[in-house]
């Protein structure tokens, strides 16, 4: 839902990066963004296309890798995505759990020219 | 043209966090401590906020930023008790950060503060991935809301310090199952203290009052 932020962010990230590096395009933006961050795809391509224009960044393609949810089990250690809703372990049913995966939230490369 | 990759791995709420770092070592440097709360809109953030203030009054100096997306209604209710408050309206925004906790900040009278409230935006998604520099994170969940709601924002009940379930005079005309809404906060949050409370008769606030006030006496690095 904080897409238009979370974009800004990125891009000033991404600028810094390409500043410091002396490229002149930034071609391709490698993010990872976790299921439960809560950001939608779609959001970040539209703020991103008109945020980004007249910068380095410009026409950079994004790219989403998105880790599920995974959880850990307290009682049993026992690793597994949620279904349906359901985050009751399904080996020991215990209600216990770690979030392991799924918060993600960073940018991982970039490609510049 | 060569393409290279410039391998990053920053945080995209990184700039978020260094601000949040900062305004927290501000509020250490007064002595202040800061509780961000946070819900979904109409859960009685501002009812709670008021109740607050009306028990420490006379015993501890308090303070409230109101976050809001547009009016002043909630900072107008503060204000009208004598306390210092910051209305800050977010334009459409759905959460508070920490840049605009810290221009915030500076418009309070730092040194006159023992208690501050930061009212988030009514909304239990994005509050929840954005550090203010507070030292406790609240929510506050109304029983009508139902019980379900942990796994369906689990971020949020992740990680908070203390989870109150206001409304609990409407418990008997309701379906929330408190022994299953308890299960499913320990479950995400076994360190997270639930306190059950009514805003409108003060059932169940004298626990809520004294969490703050031996968070107070604790002090808070």
């Amino acid at each position: 839902m904080h897409e238009f932020s979370i974009t800004q962010s990125i891009l000033s990230i991404v600028l810094e990066k390409a500043d410091e590096a002396r490229a002149s395009k930034i071609s391709k933006i490698n993010l990872v963004i976790g299921d439960l961050a809560g950001i939608v795809d779609d959001c970040v391509e539209f703020y991103f296309s008109f945020l980004s224009k007249d910068t380095a960044a410009a026409g950079a393609v994004l790219s989403f890798h998105r880790p599920q949810t995974q959880l850990s089990c307290r009682d049993c250690g026992a690793v597994f995505s949620p279904t349906n809703g359901n985050w009751s372990c399904p080996s020991c049913r215990g209600p216990s759990v770690d979030i392991i995966s799924g918060r993600e939230l960073y940018v991982e490369s970039i490609e510049v020219e | 043209m060569s393409v290279k990759v410039l391998t990053i791995q920053e945080s995209i709420l990184g700039a978020n966090e260094e601000k949040a770092a900062s305004n927290r070592e501000l509020l250490n440097k007064h002595g202040i401590l800061a509780v961000n709360i946070m819900s979904s809109p109409g859960a009685g953030k501002t009812s709670l906020i008021l109740q607050t203030t009306g028990h420490f009054q006379g015993k501890a100096r308090l303070a409230v930023i109101e976050g809001d997306v547009a009016s002043t209604v909630d900072a107008d209710k503060v204000s009208e008790r004598g306390i210092p408050v910051v209305q800050i309206n977010t334009e459409g925004g759905c959460h508070l950060d920490a840049n605009m906790t810290s221009r915030a900040l500076d418009n309070l009278p730092l040194n006159e503060i023992d208690l501050l409230f930061i009212e988030n935006v009514g909304n239990l998604i994005c509050p929840a991935e954005f550090a203010l520099g507070e030292h406790k994170k609240v929510m506050l969940l109304s029983a009508p809301e139902g019980d379900d709601k942990p796994y369906k924002y689990p971020p949020m009940f992740a990680g908070v310090d203390v989870v109150l379930v206001n409304k609990t005079d409407l418990l008997p005309y309701l379906e929330f199952d408190m022994t299953a809404f308890n299960k499913a906060v320990s479950g995400l949050n076994p360190n997270a203290r639930i306190f059950p409370v009514s805003c409108k008769t003060g059932e169940g606030l004298e626990k809520w009052f004294s969490w703050l006030e031996t968070e107070m006496k604790r002090g808070h690095q």
